[in-house]
């Protein structure tokens, strides 16, 4: 049986991993995702895992050690945030192109300069096109329940891939709040044994990671792509089998209240739920609102979100990371370019929230669904938009 | 929906008074968010945490700007810190220290309702040390009751162990001790 549990995220995070019984784990710890690391050291040194945490010297070494590790048919689990993520960069599309299972948490956080600790989507979003499965989570529960999803999606014979579950750096690794925990049996139930499709062994030798030729590596490429297209069939199987097992539904795009709403907010990660709030607030004060929240990033769920904005006439999309000189904040992107061939797609407007730890409050998620809705009659409109940006 | 400000200095554990007060109030079967002003800490610094306590699901995620009730750890701290700033005018600003409220009033500048208690004296008599934070938990508890005392029980005893019934005695004599102005 679950048990309801008052807990911090982040400690939360490493008893979801610890759940999964992972063989191996190696990290270099990184505020704000310290505690994960922290406690699945704990874990591990007090035996109730049967595993091997691996204290590396760098982020670069963690992901390459775990990488290692998933190589001879191993679980392996590592986490990081920010400077530690770009620090890894360069191994992030050798793990996916490799096809290794391997599963991250991500405390998402801004990147340095100016040196700034605090939340926003910065780092994952440079790590957009390595090929790695993206989720993000709203609140702790969903934490829990991605990492444990996680392995069974990466692991699957149809994926193959890697997976990088994102938390809100802080507003989700630091807060305490209540948690429904698995307990292990359930968790045995749901992800069997890891099958790798190949291991390294002495004995049995293979290559793996191999020099590619200009003759090859396209075709590498477009392996690659087909099996995280293809994933996503795989996910919505395996969150289809979580809602049956413990009740609780997820969706790439989950909707609050947009039935027949006139302007829909667009979230991703932790704000969602502050934004319903404000949803609720808009509605009272009888503007026809709704919101959207994406929890999948990649493979990116087309279909799900074109189905999500029929007859949505204003899209407000909020980004926290930026494309600098570019069409807009990277979700947004997304999103335009995912609609442009919609006959009836909304009008989308951008704004830029949340950079760096700058709160967002239920006040501005009000102001900024006004301000989509006067966008709506302009006929010039900005691409996109800093939203409170001081002095302004 | 409960909102509470903690004050006191990095090392005197206002992180650890939210985490407690969340979880005591999340095994009651409510729903309660803790959580520290992010970034980093610093030994002796000015720092503060949060709670949030509620008996539906809590969906908000920014920070507290407008709350219930303010704790001040230590004393020190007002003249320092603005410990009244956004405290609604019917909450209660809840302050370790030997002096009275009226004296506290001029020096706070804050209207409303100040409670007081020598968590300080209590801590050392108890505790054999200044560290007021789970003193201070029983003072919030009989200002505001936003949970049962009993339920500190469990989350005083996982956090420390052997010591966890000198905290308890510690907080229940705070809750005694604390004096309520009108």
């Amino acid at each position: 049986m679950s048990r309801r549990v008052g807990m911090e995220v982040a400690i939360a995070a490493a008893e979801a991993v610890a759940l999964c019984n992972i063989d191996v784990a190696a990290v270099y710890p990184i505020t704000p995702n310290t505690h994960v690391a922290e406690h699945l050291a704990e874990i591990v040194a007090e035996g109730r895992i049967d595993s091997e945490f691996i204290t590396v010297e760098s982020e670069h070494s963690a992901l390459s050690a775990v990488l290692g590790a998933a190589g001879t048919g191993a679980r392996a689990f590592t986490a990081t945030s920010s400077q530690g993520l770009l620090y890894m960069q360069e191994v992030m599309p050798i793990a996916s192109a490799m096809r290794l299972p391997v599963v991250m948490v991500i405390a998402n956080r801004a990147l340095s300069g100016p040196l700034n600790i605090w939340n926003d989507h910065s780092d994952i979003m440079l790590q957009r096109d390595t090929g790695w499965i993206s989720l993000f989570a709203e609140n702790g529960q969903e934490v829990v329940d991605m990492l444990i999803q996680a392995f069974k999606i990466a692991e699957h014979r149809e994926v193959m891939l890697p997976v990088n579950v994102n938390m809100d750096g802080f507003q989700l690794t630091h807060t305490v709040e209540p948690i429904e925990l698995p307990d292990q049996a359930e968790v045995d139930r749901f992800l069997p044994e890891y099958k790798p499709y190949a291991t390294l062994h002495p004995d049995r030798p293979v290559t793996m990671g191999a020099f590619a030729m200009p003759e090859i590596f396209t075709e590498v490429m477009k392996a690659k792509d087909v099996a995280i297209v293809n994933a996503k069939k795989t996910i919505l199987e395996v969150w289809k089998e979580w809602e049956s097992l413990f009740g609780r539904r997820y969706e790439p795009v989950a909707a609050y209240k947009t039935e027949g709403a006139e302007v829909v907010l667009l979230t991703m990660g932790s704000m969602g739920e502050t934004a319903e709030v404000a949803i609720d607030e808009l509605r009272r004060e009888g503007i026809s609102a709704g919101l959207l929240k994406l929890k999948l990033w990649r493979p990116f769920p087309f279909e799900e979100l074109k189905k999500a904005v029929k007859g949505v006439k204003v899209l407000a999309v909020t980004d926290r990371a930026v494309s600098y000189g570019g069409p807009g904040g990277p979700v947004c992107t997304e999103i335009r370019s995912a609609l442009y061939d919609e006959p009836d797609r909304p009008v989308i407007v951008n704004y830029i929230i949340g950079l760096g730890g700058r709160d967002v409050t239920v006040e501005d998620f009000v102001t900024m669904g006004k301000r989509a809705l006067e966008a709506k009659t302009k006929k010039s409109r900005e691409a996109y938009k800093f939203y409170g940006v001081r002095g302004e | 929906m409960i909102e509470v400000r903690w004050h006191g200095r990095g090392g005197q554990g206002a992180v650890t008074s939210v985490e407690i007060l969340a979880v005591a109030a999340i095994e009651e079967g409510k729903y309660a968010q803790g959580f520290p002003s992010f970034g980093p800490e610093r030994r002796g610094a000015p720092v503060a945490a949060f709670n949030r306590v509620d008996n539906k699901q809590i969906k908000i995620r920014s920070g507290i700007y407008h709350p219930d009730a303010v704790v001040v750890l230590d004393e020190g701290l007002v003249g320092l810190v603005n410990v009244a700033e956004g405290l609604k005018p019917d909450g209660v600003l809840i302050v370790n220290t030997s002096k009275t409220a009226k004296e506290l009033q001029k020096a706070i500048g804050f209207k409303g309702r100040i409670a007081t208690v020598d968590a300080t004296a209590i801590a050392r008599e108890e505790l054999g040390v200044p560290i007021t934070n789970t003193t201070m938990l029983g003072a919030l508890i009989k200002a505001i009751g936003i949970v049962k005392m009993d339920s500190l029980k469990s989350p005083i005893a996982h956090r420390f162990g052997r010591l966890a019934q000198k905290n308890l005695t510690a907080a229940q004599r705070a809750y005694n001790e604390i004096r309520l102005s009108a």
